[in-house]
């Protein structure tokens, strides 16, 4: 959708632009699949906690992997710095809500 | 590959939009409409339109979604009870067709729009240099249709006294919602602490950005409000008291520096709203910095809800 911008500005061709391009895709689509595999686990595992399990774990790794592929994509440290960001940010907000929606459970296990 | 992105997303849209309605219990059909949300935000991103889709992330998906919780929530004890009244076949039927039939006419009209769609972009973009700001949206938001903003401003001043007004009187002028308490040692608490410098940073960053890149006060403000409910909801701080002079002072700010710069305009420019040449950069973040504190407020305590108990001057 938005051209690649980053890669060194190297142009189109370039072998070091391919194998940034290749390890790009690659990263991506294993970072694809951990949200696939996260995406399973919340239809198919039986409760509240393995879902959470699933979700956080699968969500982080994979978050971690895209943003790591993206990062030869982008120009500049401030960039790459923003992409580092996003990833700390969703993974402590993730950490912080599976708690709290886990402690949600525990008490309503608690109540019945 | 590109189409097949976008119809899997339009497949999703209309998937949770129906959904949203079928839903039989509020919360249900709220976590639709905050998915919804999320996901029409990512269309806009692909339509490039960034400011909308942040928009509609913040205020569409994030704060709507965040007041029909709190709205389900209070409906929950009397929910199953308004599903036992329900209303007769033929009334139902009524309501069906009259919907069926809004959706019709609408669709209809979609589709009689011309093409390609009259549009003043060109323009917009041939005045862009007499405002100042490189973002075509702040340009058209403050300068073009400065009035629209002025009123979705006072708009919003009028919503949050709508929300006040369900106070009782003996509560009039103190606090909002509930005291949340929470383990002080706990991860909310926590999460709190650690997340609020940052979303301050990013907030005001947003704001800024706005004059030349998408973002903008509503986004920001909305950002700076969240991080706000999340001190009040860890119990960290409690809401002010309504009743508070800075409280109403912040509420009204904005829109009183926009109308005072409104009449500046008339004075030296000739028109409401106009903006002296050179001018208009200066005027347009003066007005922005104005409207952060009241939004910010505003989108803060049309959350925290009516006030409910006594406490404060």
């Amino acid at each position: 959708m938005v051209p690649p911008g980053g890669t060194g500005g190297r142009p189109r061709g370039d072998p070091m632009r391919t194998l940034l391009d290749v390890y790009t895709y690659a990263m991506v689509s294993f970072g694809a699949f951990f949200y696939l595999a996260g995406s399973v686990g919340l239809l198919r595992f039986p409760d509240a906690y393995t879902r959470l399990h699933a979700l956080t774990k699968a969500d982080n790794l994979g978050l971690a992997l895209i943003v790591l592929g993206l990062m030869p994509q982008v120009d500049g440290v401030l960039a790459w710095l923003k992409l580092v960001l996003i990833w700390l940010l969703v993974l402590l907000s993730g950490a912080a809500v599976s708690q709290l929606i886990a402690r949600a459970a525990r008490r309503r296990d608690r109540q019945q | 590959m590109s189409v097949v992105v976008s119809s899997a997303a339009v497949l999703l849209l209309l998937g949770l939009a129906l959904w949203t309605v079928v839903a039989r219990e509020a919360f249900l059909a709220i976590s639709g409409f905050v998915a919804y949300g999320l996901l029409l935000s990512l269309v806009w991103v692909r339509l490039y339109g960034v400011d909308v889709a942040l928009t509609e992330a913040a205020i569409g998906g994030g704060l709507t979604g965040a007041l029909l919780i709190g709205a389900a929530s209070r409906l929950r004890d009397t929910e199953a009870a308004a599903w036992s009244e329900r209303s007769g076949p033929g009334l139902r039927a009524v309501a069906k067709l009259l919907s069926l039939a809004v959706a019709v006419v609408l669709g209809l009209c979609v589709l009689a729009l011309p093409e390609p769609a009259p549009t003043l972009a060109d323009e917009v973009v041939a005045r862009m240099p007499a405002t100042g700001v490189g973002n075509p949206i702040t340009g058209v938001l403050l300068a073009f249709r400065a009035l629209d903003t002025l009123l979705e401003a006072i708009v919003l001043v009028i919503a949050l006294i709508g929300v006040w007004s369900f106070a009782p009187d003996r509560v009039w002028g103190g606090r909002p919602g509930l005291r949340h308490r929470s383990d002080p040692d706990g991860i909310l608490a926590y999460f709190a602490r650690l997340l609020p410098p940052v979303g301050l940073i990013i907030g005001v960053y947003i704001f800024w950005a706005g004059a030349d890149h998408p973002g903008g006060k509503f986004q920001g403000a909305t950002i700076l409000a969240a991080m706000w409910t999340l001190v009040l909801m860890a119990g960290l701080a409690d809401t002010p008291a309504i009743g508070r002079r800075w409280l109403r002072i912040g509420i009204v700010v904005g829109p009183l520096v926009f109308i005072a710069i409104g009449f500046v305009g008339v004075a030296v420019a000739g028109a409401f709203l106009a903006y002296p040449d050179g001018w208009a950069k200066p005027m347009i973040v003066l007005i922005e910095a104005a409207l952060m504190p009241t939004l910010v407020l505003i989108l803060g305590l049309l959350l925290a809800g009516p006030p409910s108990r006594r406490g404060g001057p």
